[in-house]
């Protein structure tokens, strides 16, 4: 049997992650292909439905990702997400998930190697866990 | 709403993309997806026949949504958006699949490359049957501009825009303006006076009629966006009214407290009452509160006595108030590296080594020798080695290249000839003397009899080893050109310091909203292609808080950044995007959560209503609001819940 493959969905705020993830395209700097970016203007806008949903729609692992917050481009985004994201991660551990499935993290735009690190750290951690179980059809 | 038809392009960007992602794969496979009546492969999608097809198939498919698989939308989604603009289609009805920075560029080529491009396709095939129409905003801009910073790229962009009878606001924290170039003694390649060219150039911005000088003042907030920003300035208190003030100076003259004058970068002293150099605009003195009797022991008040005109009040106080501009042009310089951070150069130990900005002073007419070049004891110098690159390419400080040492090393030389005959060494890395007439200069200069030695400086000491070098300072440094160690001894050392960013750049930045590269200089857009503008629209930056330049390539900046700014003046509105937040006021339950926490205020609450409401104009588009509304009452245009669900869905299909 082929190994398990986990997909990662990378909620990546629009002036400093989404930037990084391109920067380390540009850099050729090479990363596992496990990981879909969904472009959100601010960290700070990313709804708890949009992380349930990825759940939801079979996402082993899901990563919120934005500015530092000094760096923020709306000022404090990145305050507003975290105090979301304390929130979500009781949610997520109620139905049933590791911690771990749920990173919160702040990448700089100049910060592309950072960025490649971490998914190449998450898709290690995920393949220890295994599928997410919510992988196989949740009806909600 | 109609049905969606949508074309999918994929691009090959030449083999950046078909190299390792089959497109022709992925168009096929875009081809079965719901709503999809056109996919297509192109080698280039953002050429003009790229373009030209998906016009065409707009034109002749009735295609009214597209997707464009190709670099990154901070790239070319602008184009795109153009494109289906051209063909009558609202922009965005448009979304971007980043298969180029994001997936081909990414990993080692395999199948898996080609399902991701596939998936990301699916996704934004699936989003963009979902968006609907948004109208761009227009924008007017408001005509003044705010300039920060009154040096010579400061003065340069405020002319240049003043010019054209629209007003400025020059805002200079020091007592005067004039910035660095007023401390310079002479300009290379030329050897024009500094003052000679710069006074002129001062005297007209301050008699400018559409300009106005803000010194001792400082930005404190900044709020609203590109036309339309509001400045809160904070105007220190000079303790000198300047209505009254006729500028005699006689303050100053009879001030008995003193402290270190910084224009003359430390090496003589003023006084606590001053203006930092004779022709300071305006020729108004400022109290130094940190060094006056009065403000410390609450005695002297001679300023007081003195002042005929009535002029000095110790009662001032900051004054804080507001600007409307519509475009900014930061223009704030640089700040010199601190040479003692290089211990074994001995500046601080040795009275006899300086600094390249401590020259440039000791050289001037107005600085604290006169203009006559002497040590500290007060004897003309016989021997002066000038150090090349002190903090600069040398990746323990600085990996940059200063740009102006090897061109003012060149220029002291020829000052030191021209004033004592000394023996000069340089020792020097590259020389590098790129600019219009700088080769000549060299050239000029290598045949005045100077030495040049290429080798990186080791050391500075006063331990004398042989009868010759009692008394001096040896330099040590490997000659390497001929491969051997040398012991220079000499009166005088110059160390050619770094230039760097300005000390409070990271809080300048955050102020502005402005990024920094590497090396900590203000980032600009593109390094080529838009080297004025920044990430923050109607915000540009100019001059040496960029990175280290000399003269003519800041003004050539400065004047590029105040032609931008007039072309939006001319234009007077700028079109934003309308990614906004809206709230359908029928769900709103009037909670106000989202009045507090929106970034920009604008999100109010209408009493008589009850319901909070969003200024078009004022919001920047988050999203913040529309996460937390509790009813889903708000909806963020073009990142609709329902928009990102169906990404999330499709990507994960």
């Amino acid at each position: 049997m082929a190994e398990f493959e986990p997909k990662i969905i990378a909620f990546c705020c629009n002036w400093c992650t989404y930037a990084a993830a391109d920067i380390a395209g540009t850099s050729r700097i090479h990363y596992p292909a496990n990981v879909r970016i969904v472009r959100v203007m601010c960290s700070g806008m990313v709804d708890p439905i949009y992380i349930l949903k990825a759940f939801e729609m079979g996402a082993d692992g899901v990563l919120i990702a934005g500015c530092h917050e000094a760096d923020c481009h709306y000022l404090n985004g990145p305050l507003k997400c975290d105090a979301m994201f304390e929130k979500i991660k009781r949610v997520v551990n109620i139905l049933g998930l590791e911690g771990e499935r749920l990173r919160r993290e702040m990448i700089a735009a100049a910060e592309a190697p950072v960025f490649a690190e971490l998914i190449e750290e998450m898709v290690k951690q995920l393949k220890k866990l295994g599928p997410s179980p919510l992988r196989e059809g949740v009806k909600v | 709403m109609e049905e969606p038809r949508i074309g999918v392009y994929v691009c090959h960007c030449g083999t950046n993309i078909a190299g390792t992602v089959d497109v022709e794969e992925v168009a096929k496979y875009a081809e079965t997806l719901p709503h999809v009546v056109v996919a297509r492969h192109y080698p280039y999608t953002c050429s003009d026949p790229g373009q030209e097809l998906i016009k065409k198939d707009i034109k002749e498919l009735g295609v009214n949504r597209v997707v464009v698989a190709s670099c990154s939308p901070r790239l070319h989604e602008k184009t795109f958006q153009g494109v289906l603009r051209e063909a009558g289609l609202n922009p965005y009805l448009f979304q971007m699949a980043n298969i180029r920075e994001q997936c081909s560029w990414l990993h080692e080529p395999g199948p898996e490359l080609t399902e991701k491009a596939k998936r990301m396709v699916g996704a934004a095939v699936n989003r963009v049957s979902r968006h609907v129409p948004l109208e761009m905003r227009a924008v007017p801009i408001f005509p003044a501009t705010l300039v920060v910073g009154g040096g010579i790229a400061g003065m340069q962009a405020a002319l240049e825009i003043a010019n054209s009878n629209h007003m400025v606001y020059i805002v200079e924290r020091e007592p005067s303006i004039g910035g660095h170039m007023a401390q310079f003694d002479k300009t290379f390649p030329t050897l024009d006076c500094a003052a000679c060219i710069l006074t002129p150039r001062m005297t007209e911005v301050s008699r400018h009629p559409f300009i106005r000088i803000l010194t001792y003042s400082e930005v404190v907030a900044i709020s609203g966006y590109v036309g339309n920003f509001k400045i809160k300035i904070r105007r220190k208190p000079r303790y000198v009214d300047e209505g009254k003030c006729i500028g005699c100076l006689v303050c100053q003259e009879k001030c008995p407290w003193t402290a270190l004058s910084e224009f003359n970068a430390g090496t003589s002293k003023r006084k606590a009452i001053y203006t930092p150099f004779p022709q300071a605009v305006p020729n108004i003195p400022v109290i130094d509160a940190e060094h006056c009797a009065y403000f410390l022991k609450e005695k002297c008040r001679a300023c007081e006595k003195f002042c005929d005109a009535n002029a000095i009040n110790f009662e001032q106080s900051e004054l804080i108030f507001e600007l409307e501009v519509g475009n900014i042009i930061i223009a704030t310089g640089f700040d010199t590296f601190d040479a003692s951070s290089i211990p074994q150069y001995g500046y601080g130990r040795y009275p006899n080594v300086f600094t390249s900005m401590e020259f440039e002073r000791l050289c001037s007419p107005t600085g604290p020798t006169e203009g006559h070049i002497i040590l500290a004891d007060g004897r003309q110098p016989e021997s002066v080695a000038i150090v090349h690159c002190v903090g600069s390419r040398d990746k323990n400080y600085n990996e940059y290249c200063s740009r102006v040492c090897c061109m003012h090393a060149l220029k002291y030389s020829h000052l030191i000839k021209e004033k004592t005959n000394a023996a000069i060494y340089q020792m020097y890395i590259d020389m590098r003397c790129f600019g219009k007439g700088y080769e000549e200069f060299y050239n000029r200069i290598s045949n005045e009899g100077v030495n040049f030695i290429r080798g990186k400086v080791a050391k500075v000491t006063d331990e004398a080893i042989a009868e010759e070098e009692k008394g001096k300072l040896i330099v040590l440094v490997e000659d390497t050109l001929l491969g051997t160690m040398l012991r220079v001894p000499v009166d005088m050392v110059i160390l050619c310091i770094a230039l760097e960013p300005r000390k409070d750049a990271n809080e300048v930045a955050r102020l502005f909203h402005l990024g920094r590269s590497a090396d900590g200089f203000f980032l600009e857009r593109h390094p080529k292609l838009d080297p004025v503008a920044t990430m923050s629209e109607g915000i540009l930056i100019a001059g040496c808080c960029q990175g280290p330049k000399d003269i003519p390539d800041s003004v050539a900046q400065a004047s590029a950044a105040a032609a931008r700014a007039l072309a939006m003046i001319a234009r007077g509105k700028i079109e934003v995007p309308a990614i906004t937040a809206a709230i359908d006021e029928t769900e709103c339950s009037g909670c106000r959560i989202c009045n507090l926490l929106c970034p920009y205020d604008a999100i109010f609450f209408d009493d008589e209503a009850k319901v909070s409401r969003i200024n078009q104009v004022m919001c920047q588009g988050c999203g913040v609001c529309a996460a937390a509304c509790p009813s889903g009452a708000i909806t963020h245009n073009y990142f609709t819940v329902e928009e990102i669900t169906a990404e999330i869905e499709g990507v994960l299909a």
